[in-house]
């Protein structure tokens, strides 16, 4: 600091504490207010730019809300079939070897139409790291109940709620994927606050470290929020994300097959979600 | 002399597509194609170019569509019921302008079929496998000969106009062994400056086929019509043999055109004087060469192993010029050179004078009367 003469004014250097990766475009996104998609899509673009990974990635969307994440993240998409995002990646992979494959799933999207192609994906080990943003509904075609909805959950597709005999229980993706050798790394983030969202930026750069050390699948599911389809408002979807979902699937690492890959530190968080 | 080998069309079909420069090939098992997945699985590798076995249809397609999109050169095969699951990959191959070369060996249908070799999805070759107003190239070959000389045509249709083709073949168009000449034709690399490749100093390219703004959807199904119009101008294929001095003529195409072939001769030496129009692209189908042709004819006989497909183009593209017979088969049974003797036989009784004996298509369209013919 300066030494001051005279009257004392503030004179703080100015310091950057928040700027827009340079992955991410410049437009506000299509998401609804409270939607956690937003979240995650900084945390990619932050992620693949510190890896320097932008230029060679081709990024795989699948379909619902997340679709049009190629319009916020500047990188080389293509479009996938319902569900069929890690079957289009693998024939990315197989073809590119020098390319950094990423795909971007919703759960309607991974954890029922795509299930195939998920755990073949995996399966087989294909170098592909998988984001698989859970909010536990079909966000785009009105909140019907996915895979993933919690029993008792009110969905438009079951109006009194999720019944175990009559919808079946709760898939736990994640979990299934992580029994198969293919997989060299599973885990599960959260976009419910500051430091949860650290953690899955650490869980994201791992899964992208993975697939440059050649070691495997990567998968990182992040549970998320959708006010909308839950009928709620964004501060309460927060609490239900927190106090309900985080429960059902619980954010951790579920399996790291990858003695020999190091987790590199999370940089300070850049961030100001929260 | 160039040595002569025999090979059996599925491996005939592999073999060109790895000369013509396929990069990629991704398939499922299924009978009666499943000896190009085998001959894919053992040269690809071996040469440093990438197979997968996927777990369904909808993977395999899906895979192809991933590879097509970084700009490579990819080969998919299967047959009918996989097909139907291919449909859907089809679809967003069309509507994302991603070339591909599809290779179905057609069986007998619907639902599990047969795996004897049938031409009952010429519909769903020719009219769109998925949703969506879009068309796709069909090549049909009726030797294995001119398959090997089809699929690097295929290859550059499809990269030519960044459109998705079918080899439509047949059970023993597949499996039948012939001689061959092994002139196998190869095709320059190709680059192409849409495919992605990562977004290194350029900006970022994406491969689509959701345009969710209906002025913008208008505009790229009018852009892909445009497109099936100028194939329609510069790729419609077909051959015709003893068609100048011809009364009737045969229209058939792939395995039925080669016992049309055989029923001509036979139709020849009894004094019927028989012509053979063989469609070679199906899609464009050469209506105009054939609406030509009509007027000069005495009677058109429709021969496929199905009951009854591609005469609905015929008829479309004859406008009543001449009368339209059909003789099919079904469900993996194909027709004999004698059974379409027969029907020649009564295509040349349509239209006669007063008095003479004379057949009245009207009373058998299908020709199933023929096909039953002798065993009731």
């Amino acid at each position: 600091m300066t030494a001051t003469t005279g009257p004392r004014v503030a004179t703080a250097a100015p310091r950057l504490i928040y700027r827009r990766p340079e992955l991410l475009a410049e437009d506000s996104t299509h998401y609804c207010p409270g939607c956690g998609h937003g979240v995650v899509h900084r945390l990619v673009a932050e992620v693949l730019g510190e890896l320097g990974l932008g230029p060679r990635t081709i990024a795989v969307a699948g379909v619902g809300c997340a679709v049009f994440a190629y319009d916020y993240l500047r990188l080389d998409f293509c479009e996938a079939p319902h569900g069929r995002a890690p079957a289009v990646a693998t024939g990315i992979r197989r073809v590119r070897p020098d390319a950094f494959v990423l795909t971007y799933q919703g759960d309607g999207d991974m954890a029922a139409i795509g299930t195939a192609e998920i755990v073949h994906a995996a399966a087989r080990g294909e170098l592909i790291t998988a984001i698989f943003v859970n909010n536990g509904v079909y966000g785009m075609t009105g909140g019907q109940m996915a895979p993933t909805t919690l029993l008792g959950q009110k969905t438009t597709s079951t109006p009194g709620g999720r019944e175990a005999a009559l919808h079946g229980y709760p898939l736990p993706i994640t979990e299934m994927l992580a029994l198969l050798p293919g997989v060299a790394y599973a885990a599960r983030g959260s976009v419910v606050d500051p430091g949860a969202i650290g953690k899955t930026k650490a869980y994201l750069r791992k899964a992208c470290e993975v697939q440059l050390a050649g070691a495997g699948f990567a998968i990182v599911e992040v549970i998320s929020t959708c006010p909308v389809g839950w009928g709620m408002t964004p501060r309460e979807s927060i609490d239900w994300l927190r106090d309900a979902v985080a429960e059902v699937y619980p954010p951790g690492v579920v399996v790291d097959r990858t003695k020999t890959v190091p987790v590199a530190p999370a940089p300070a968080a850049a961030g100001s979600e929260g | 002399m160039t040595r002569r080998v025999l090979m059996n069309g599925n491996e005939a079909i592999a073999e060109a597509a790895i000369a013509a420069g396929c990069d990629a090939y991704f398939g499922y098992p299924i009978t009666p194609q499943a000896e190009l997945l085998e001959w894919m699985a053992r040269r690809m590798p071996e040469l440093g170019r990438a197979f997968v076995q996927a777990e369904s249809e909808l993977g395999a397609i899906s895979m192809a569509l991933g590879a097509a999109a970084t700009g490579a050169r990819v080969l998919v095969s299967s047959s009918s019921p996989g097909i139907s699951l291919m449909a859907e990959g089809m679809s967003y191959l069309a509507g994302s302008e991603l070339p591909l070369v599809l290779v179905n060996v057609m069986r007998g249908g619907p639902g599990l079929g047969s795996i004897q070799p049938s031409q009952s999805d010429y519909f769903q070759a020719t009219k769109g496998h998925g949703h969506g107003d879009y068309r796709v190239p069909v090549l049909a070959p009726s030797s294995i000969a001119e398959a090997i000389e089809l699929v690097p045509t295929a290859f550059e249709i499809a990269e030519r106009y960044r459109t998705p083709v079918m080899v439509l073949a047949d059970g023993i168009m597949g499996q039948a062994m012939e001689p061959v000449e092994p002139h196998f034709r190869t095709l320059p690399p190709c680059a192409p400056d849409w495919a992605l490749t990562g977004a290194r100093g350029r900006p970022p390219r994406v491969v689509r086929s959701l345009h969710l703004r209906a002025e913008d959807l208008e505009a790229h199904n009018r852009d892909l019509q445009a497109k099936f119009r100028a194939i329609e101008a510069a790729e419609t294929r077909w051959a015709e043999e003893g068609l100048t001095d011809a009364e009737v003529a045969i229209v058939a195409y792939g395995t039925a055109a080669r016992v049309a072939r055989t029923a001509m001769a036979r139709a020849r030496q009894a004094g019927m004087s028989v012509g053979l129009f063989r469609p070679i692209s199906l899609w464009p189908f050469p209506a105009a060469a054939l609406r030509d042709l009509a007027p000069r004819l005495r009677a058109i006989l429709v021969v496929e192993l199905s009951a009854g497909q591609m005469v609905e183009d015929v008829r479309l593209a004859v406008e009543g010029r001449a009368p339209v017979l059909f003789h099919g088969r079904t469900g993996g049974m194909v027709p004999t050179p004698d059974e379409v003797v027969e029907a020649l036989r009564r295509a040349f009784l349509v239209n006669q004078p007063a008095g003479e004996p004379s057949f009245d298509p009207e009373t058998d369209p299908l020709g199933l009367i023929c096909a039953m013919g002798g065993r009731r």
